[in-house]
C-alpha cells in the first residue's frame, strides 16, 4: 500500500516535470525540471529495488550531464521572439520527422513479439536475495558481456577523441604557461649584472643582454608565445645562449621626426 | 517499550526521527562551533587573539553571529529569479544534512545502513554544485554568475578524481557498504597502504568544498564574494552553514575511507576503552583542523592552475594508482571475493 502511494507520487511528478521540460518558457527552468525528472526516475528505480541503477542515475545524469547542460544553457543569450520565429519556420520539418517516427513505432509495435519465457530470464533485481545489485550487475557486465562492454567503451573513447580533435586548435598568437620551465628557471638564467660606466648607458655594451630563457623573447616583433619558444630553442640548439636585441642606432630620434 | 519502537509503524517513524535528531543536533552544534574554531585557530596561527569578547574565550560568538543573521533583512535583488534565489541556499544546506543518513558512527550504527552507501555519498556531494550554480544564475549579477560557473567547472573536475580514488578503495574492500569499508580496515587503515590516494582525496575534498586554496568560486579579490554576493541574512547563513557542514561531511568521508572510521588505531586495551563514535568524532575534528590549517597556510590557486592540477595531475595519477591497486590485488590473490 505504502509502496504504491510512493510509486504514484514519483510517477506523477516524473510525468509532470517531463512535460514542463518541453513546455517551460525559460530554458534554465527546462533543465531544472529535467533534473527533477531524473530524480523521480531514480526514486522509481529505488522502489523497484534497483539501488545501484538509482544511484548511478543521480551521479551520472544529475551530477555530471545535467550540470554541463545547465552550465551551457545559463550562458545562452536567449532571444524569445527570435526563438518563436524559428519555431514557426522549422515546425513543418519537425512535424514530418515526428510523424514518420510515430508511424514507424506503430508498425514496430504491431509486429512486436515477446519471448515466451520472458518472465524467467528478465530480472530487475537479482534472483537471489543474498546477492547485491552491484554484484549481479558486475557479473553481467564484466563476466558475461565483457567484450561487448569494452566495445561500447571504445566507441565512447573514439567519440571523445573526435570531440577533442574537432575543438582543439593551437592559436599561433596564444601564450601558454609552461610550469616545468617556470620551475626550472634560476636567477642565473634570468638575471645578469652588467658593469655599466656611470652615465654611459648599456648601448655601448650591445644593448640589453637577455638570457635565452627570458620571457621578453615574446616581445621581439612578429614572435609570440609558442612560436617564440621555438625560436628560442632553435637559438639554443645553435649554441647561442644569449639573445641580443640591439637597438638600432639613433632609434630615439628617428620615429619622432 | 522496545516493542513499541520496533514493532509498530508509529514507533519506527518516531525512532527514525530520534535517530536523525541524534545525528543532526550534534552536527549543527559542531557546525556552529566550527566557525568559531576556524577563527580561533587561524588567529592563533597568525599571532592574534581571535573572538574573545562574547563569553569566556569568545565561546558565545557562534550564537551572537546566529542571532545577528536571523534578525537581518533578506534582500532580494531586483531582476533576480525569486523562487530559485531562495531555493538555492536551502538546497545547499539540506544536501549537507541528508548525506549524514548513511555515515556509520559505530558497527552498524547508521540511520540507513544501505548497500550502496558510498554511491549515495558521491551522488549527494555531486549535487552540491547545483546550489551554487542556481544561486549564481538566480542572483542576476555578473559576479555571482561567474562564481557559479567557476564552482560548477571546479566541482565537476575534482569529482572525477574523487570517484577514481573511491574506486581504488572499493577494490580493496569488495563492497559499496560504508560499514564494510570501515570493517575492512580492522588490520590496517587505508591511509597507510594508499597514502598517495589519501592525499589526493584530501586535496580534492578541499576543492569540492570550495575551501582555500581552491576557494575561487568566492574569490573575494576579483568576484567580491562570488556566488553568494547578493545574499544576506538567513539565506546567506544557510550557505555559510552549508559550507561548514560540507566540510564536516568531507572530513567524515576521509575518516571512513582512509582513517578507519570508528575503529581505534590499535585494537589493544587503552584504545578500545574509548567508544567508537568518539574515535570517529576525533578523526573528523583532526581533518577539520587540517582544513583550517591549510587555509591559514596556502595562498589561493589561480584558476588555470586549479584546472591543471585536477585534470593533468590528479586524474592520470589516480587512474594509474587504481590500475596498480587492481593489479597488485590480483597478483597477490588478496582481491576480496565479494559475492561474485
Amino acid at each position: 500500500m505504502m509502496t504504491q502511494i510512493v510509486f504514484y507520487v514519483f510517477a506523477a511528478v516524473l510525468v509532470l516535470s517531463a512535460t514542463m521540460v518541453v513546455s517551460a518558457r525559460n530554458p534554465v527552468h527546462s533543465v531544472l525540471f529535467l533534473i527533477l525528472a531524473f530524480f523521480n526516475a531514480a526514486g522509481l528505480f529505488l522502489i523497484a529495488g534497483a539501488e545501484f541503477l538509482a544511484m548511478t542515475l543521480v551521479i551520472v545524469y544529475v551530477g555530471a550531464v545535467a550540470v554541463l547542460f545547465l552550465f551551457v544553457v545559463m550562458m545562452l543569450d536567449v532571444n524569445f521572439t527570435q526563438m518563436r520565429e524559428s519555431v514557426q519556420r522549422y515546425a513543418p520539418i519537425g512535424g514530418v520527422v515526428g510523424g514518420v517516427l510515430l508511424v514507424e513505432l506503430l508498425m514496430a509495435f504491431m509486429h512486436w513479439r515477446a519471448a515466451t519465457n520472458i518472465g524467467q530470464i528478465a530480472h530487475l533485481v537479482p534472483s537471489s536475495p543474498t546477492r547485491t545489485n552491484t554484484a549481479a550487475l558486475g557479473d553481467v557486465i564484466y563476466t558475461h558481456y565483457i567484450f561487448l562492454f569494452q566495445a561500447c567503451a571504445l566507441v565512447l573513447l573514439v567519440a571523445m577523441i573526435g570531440a577533442i580533435v574537432l575543438t582543439l586548435r593551437e592559436r599561433p598568437t596564444g601564450r601558454r604557461q609552461n610550469i616545468d620551465r617556470q620551475h626550472d628557471r634560476t636567477v642565473a638564467d634570468s638575471l645578469e649584472m652588467l658593469q655599466v660606466p656611470l652615465g654611459a648607458g648599456v648601448d655601448a655594451q650591445g644593448g640589453f643582454l637577455r638570457p635565452h630563457e627570458s620571457y621578453d623573447i615574446a616581445a621581439v616583433p612578429g614572435t609570440y608565445g609558442t612560436e617564440a619558444w621555438r625560436v628560442a630553442e632553435a637559438r639554443e640548439a645553435a649554441g647561442n645562449a644569449l639573445v641580443v636585441t640591439t637597438p638600432a642606432t639613433g632609434t630615439k630620434g628617428e620615429g619622432d621626426e | 517499550m522496545a516493542d513499541f519502537f520496533f514493532h509498530t509503524t508509529l514507533g519506527q517513524l518516531l525512532l527514525i526521527v530520534l535517530e536523525s535528531l541524534a545525528v543532526l543536533v550534534p552536527l549543527l552544534l559542531g557546525v556552529a562551533y566550527l566557525t568559531l574554531a576556524e577563527r580561533k585557530v587561524m588567529a592563533a596561527m597568525q599571532l592574534r587573539k581571535g573572538p574573545n569578547v562574547n563569553g569566556p574565550f569568545g565561546v558565545l560568538q557562534a550564537f551572537a553571529d546566529a542571532i545577528k543573521m536571523l534578525t537581518k533583512e533578506t534582500v532580494i535583488p531586483s531582476g533576480a529569479n525569486r523562487m530559485l534565489f531562495l531555493f538555492a541556499p536551502f538546497l545547499t544546506f539540506s544536501l549537507a544534512m541528508i548525506a549524514w543518513a548513511v555515515i556509520p558512527t559505530g558497527n552498524g550504527l547508521a540511520i540507513a545502513n544501505i548497500n550502496v552507501g558510498i554511491l549515495y555519498l558521491l551522488a549527494i556531494s555531486s549535487l552540491g554544485v547545483y546550489g551554487m550554480l542556481i544561486a549564481g544564475w538566480a542572483s542576476n549579477s555578473k559576479y555571482a554568475f561567474l562564481g557559479g560557473l567557476r564552482s560548477a567547472a571546479q566541482m565537476v573536475s575534482y569529482e572525477v578524481s574523487i570517484g577514481l580514488v573511491i574506486v581504488s578503495v572499493l577494490l580493496a574492500v569488495g563492497s559499496l557498504n560504508l560499514n564494510d569499508i570501515v570493517l575492512a580496515q580492522r588490520h590496517v587503515w587505508f591511509c597507510l597502504p594508499m597514502f598517495p590516494m589519501f592525499i589526493v582525496f584530501f586535496i580534492s575534498a578541499l576543492a569540492e568544498t570550495n575551501r582555500a586554496p581552491f576557494d575561487l568560486p568566492e574569490g573575494e579579490s576579483e568576484l567580491v564574494a562570488g556566488f553568494f554576493v547578493e545574499y544576506s541574512a538567513l539565506a546567506f547563513g544557510l550557505f555559510f552553514l552549508g559550507e561548514y557542514a560540507n566540510m564536516f561531511l568531507m572530513s567524515g568521508m576521509v575518516s571512513i575511507l582512509f582513517l578507519g572510521g570508528w575503529l581505534p588505531p590499535l585494537a589493544i586495551a587503552p584504545f578500545t576503552w574509548i567508544p567508537g563514535p568518539l574515535w570517529l568524532i576525533a578523526k573528523i575534528l583532526f581533518c577539520l583542523f587540517v582544513f583550517i590549517w591549510v587555509r591559514a597556510t596556502f595562498p589561493r590557486y589561480r584558476y588555470d592552475q586549479l584546472m591543471r592540477l585536477g585534470w593533468k595531475v590528479f586524474l592520470p595519477f589516480s587512474l594509474a594508482w587504481m590500475v596498480l591497486t587492481a593489479g597488485f590485488l590480483m597478483v597477490t590473490g588478496l582481491l576480496p571475493g565479494g559475492a561474485g
